[in-house]
């Protein structure tokens, strides 16, 4: 099941003769499809000719469930969409409630929010890098970023008590503020963190097999990326240089000091080591926000259990570690959403698959699959 | 982008575009141009040409008996987005497809028509993307009936 | 032919019972202690999954080693939702097992749907709708250590196996109860 060959077809080929394509199924269950994507390659000799997605395997109908929710009950819904980065889906949520709502954020809610979502940026990358590494044969590495990944799982089982699906970014707030001591800790673990990036860079990225595999492969060029509305690590590493932490800021981004990687080729080394040098960037930033945070409510007092926005309708995205996330939300004046559209970049991302494997051989295909980065569940959504 | 900046924008968009109008208002920070079904492409480059080169998002919502189609444009030399909606009768649901202008539509048109049984005239590739092959209907649909779907009772 | 089978056959036409069940007993002790594990690993839960096999919490001190390949498995761990879509390629998988095997639903989707119980049109409601489920592990998604647990309650049912054809050793299980009169 997980690879089949599923037809020998003979096809002409430009010179006048014949050659034999021959099709090929990866997945829906295939260790380095993460997850349940699935891939018809067709395939000449071992050069991919056409490479098709069949995606939906998780489709389970969130947006649908979402109307006949009210808009607190969304919130656990949102987790389940992105699950490796769980944070990011519930604020983009929230964000747009808030804005349909209108409903005021206290600042140092707003300052939690951006530090758990980079401590989930740093988790997310550590897993899609990690992954992408084990597709190439580097299971090592990917065990030395599970365990980075595993501290900060347990700083937020900390936090809120569960370690994949939080429930932490409320409409008007967090759930919980900071247990005692938590901010030294997340202090110590970025420190930390800066010295085994470090390590992690020297063991993947300055190795001479993973450069072999990945440099050149899957080449994205700038253009491509805005026209195929690539977002996140993926357009930055083709020198796409767009941020919505940065140019569209929001939150408490716009006090804080980082730069945007950016990478120059475009090919699939440059989208894993993009990401990892993200997350250095997102130490710094975690950094400077324990440090201006102040003490204060971390929930809009007074906001009623269940929620009656106005008629109307609200986007609102921010950068997840993917990309842009966006909620489209649409009230009618009742409790509950009217329609609820998620945008995922991880969507948008994997629609590149066929453009970037073309040409290669049916294992690089595998790693142009890793480096994009796609998680089911928020692709099927 | 301010309110004011956002508004000012959208008059330079309807100003020398006698196809747009703007459809609603700023309350919620967004800027939205409607525009009518037969001229969404050609409005629609217009556009691209004015700089707004990425689409972020297509979508739509059901409003009993038309469906509004719902486009993100997103511009990084002006450093702004626009909506651009179209009204989409019911009982005649087709728009054009603007996957010509932007490929990023290939799949989110897909999606469309898949949830909501809208055909895009000149997609290159239309079929279900999410749902089986065999799956019969259009679940985003309001009118969306399914045995297998259990209403959740009203607890609230 | 495999050996088990030649000892079964040669211990089903003598007088067997007392040498049957200490073979029994050492064949399942010996599966018991190497459960090979197929992670079918769809959504949320698999993250967990494979947090249960890293570093941390370690799977294989318990001797199960996750395997993508179901060909190598004895038990088949469904960690996330299945959807009608997933459903026909979770039963193929199953089938491509060799015998014996076991199912262990993991996470409140394959127990009873979960959180998609209602308003969704394309989930399958708990995998026992289509395969045979030996261990339901409760969680939304589960901690590992409960995943941890569940293979450890899976090994009772191994130790019921028989090489017997048609025979099992069945055990009665008793849950610790709090004594009568004793303080509740
Ligand atoms: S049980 Fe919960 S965590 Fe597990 S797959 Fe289902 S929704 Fe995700």
């Amino acid at each position: 099941m997980a690879v089949s060959v599923e037809s020998r077809n003979l096809v002409s080929a430009p010179d006048g003769g014949s050659r034999e394509e021959l099709v090929v199924n990866v997945g829906p269950s295939h260790p380095s499809t993460h997850g349940v994507g699935r891939v018809i390659v067709h395939l000449d000799g071992d050069i991919v000719v056409k490479a098709e997605p069949v995606i939906g395997y998780l489709h389970r109908g969130i947006e649908k469930m979402a109307e006949n929710r009210t808009y607190l009950q969304v919130v656990p819904l949102t987790d389940r969409l992105d699950y490796v980065g769980s944070m990011y889906a519930n604020w983009a949520y929230c964000r747009a409630v808030e804005r349909l709502a209108g409903i005021a954020v206290p600042e140092r809610a707003e300052y939690l929010r951006v530090i758990v979502c980079e401590l989930q940026r740093i988790a997310s990358h550590m897993m899609g890098i990690g992954a992408s590494a084990a597709d190439t044969g580097a299971f090592t590495f990917f065990i030395y970023a599970f365990d980075q990944r595993e501290r900060i799982i347990e700083l937020f089982e900390r936090l809120c008590g569960a370690r994949l699906t939080y429930n932490y970014v409320r409409p008007g707030g967090v759930s919980f503020d900071a247990p005692q001591g938590w901010t030294q800790d997340v202090l110590a673990f970025t420190k930390a963190f800066r010295a085994a990036a470090a390590d992690l860079d020297r063991l993947f990225f300055g190795n001479v097999i993973a450069r072999g595999r990945m440099k050149g492969i899957g080449v994205l060029s700038a253009d491509d990326a805005v026209a195929w509305g690539a977002s996140g690590p993926t357009a930055r590493a083709s020198g796409v240089n767009w941020d919505l932490r940065k140019h569209d800021p929001y939150s408490v981004y716009p006090r804080m000091d980082f730069d945007v990687v950016v990478g120059e080729r475009g090919d699939a080394y440059d989208r894993g080591r993009c990401r990892l040098l993200e997350c250095v960037e997102s130490c710094r930033i975690i950094d400077q926000a324990i440090s201006q945070m102040h003490p204060g409510p971390v929930r809009t007092e007074g906001l009623p259990r269940l929620l009656q926005p106005r008629p109307g309708e609200a986007y609102d995205h921010i950068e997840s570690a993917r990309g842009s996330l966006g909620v489209y939300l649409v009230s009618d004046g009742s409790v509950r959403p009217y329609r609820m559209h998620v945008r995922s970049p991880a969507f948008c991302n994997l629609a590149l698959l066929p453009l970037l494997a073309e040409g290669h051989t049916l294992s690089d295909l595998v790693v142009v699959l890793g480096s994009l980065d796609p998680v089911f569940g928020e692709v099927d959504r | 982008m301010t309110p004011d900046e956002m508004a000012a924008l959208l008059e330079r968009i309807t100003a020398h575009n006698p196809r747009l109008h703007p459809l609603f208002s700023l309350e919620f920070g967004d800027a939205v141009v409607g525009v009518e079904r037969a001229e969404l492409f050609a409005t629609a480059a217009d556009l691209r040409d004015a700089g707004f080169d990425r689409l972020g998002m297509v979508t739509a919502v059901d409003r009993d008996e038309v469906f509004v189609l719902v486009y993100r444009l997103h511009s990084r030399s002006l450093s702004a987005a626009i909506f651009l909606k179209t009204l989409v009768p019911r009982d005649d649901a087709w728009v054009a497809s603007l996957v010509e202008l932007w490929p990023a539509a290939l799949w989110q048109e897909r999606e469309v028509f898949d949830l909501f049984g809208i055909h895009f005239e000149g997609h290159p590739d239309l079929r279900r993307i999410l749902l089986p092959d065999d799956f019969v209907g259009h679940p985003l649909r309001k009118d969306y009936d399914d045995p297998r779907l259990i209403r959740r009772p009203d607890y609230i | 032919m495999a050996l088990v089978d030649r000892i079964s056959g040669a211990l089903d036409s003598g007088p067997g019972g007392v040498i049957l069940t200490s073979v029994d007993a050492l064949i399942n002790w010996a599966r018991g202690q190497s459960l090979w594990a197929f992670p079918m690993g769809t959504a949320c839960c698999a993250m967990e999954l494979i947090a249960a096999s890293f570093s941390k919490f370690d799977f294989d001190r318990m001797g199960t080693f996750p395997r993508p390949d179901p060909r190598h498995t004895d038990v088949m761990i469904l960690a996330g939702t299945i959807t009608e879509k997933m459903r026909p390629a979770v039963r193929r998988l199953y089938e491509q097992m060799p015998d014996p095997k076991w199912v262990v639903a993991m996470g409140n989707c394959t127990v009873s749907g979960g959180i998609f119980y209602y308003d969704t049109y394309s989930v399958v409601r708990g995998a026992d709708e289509f395969l045979p489920v030996d261990v339901y592990v409760a969680g939304c998604p589960p901690r590992p250590e409960s995943l941890q647990d569940a293979i450890i309650q899976l090994r009772r049912l191994v130790a019921e196996e028989s090489i017997a054809p048609g025979r099992r050793h069945e055990q009665t299980t008793t849950l610790p109860r709090p004594k009568a009169g004793g303080d509740r």
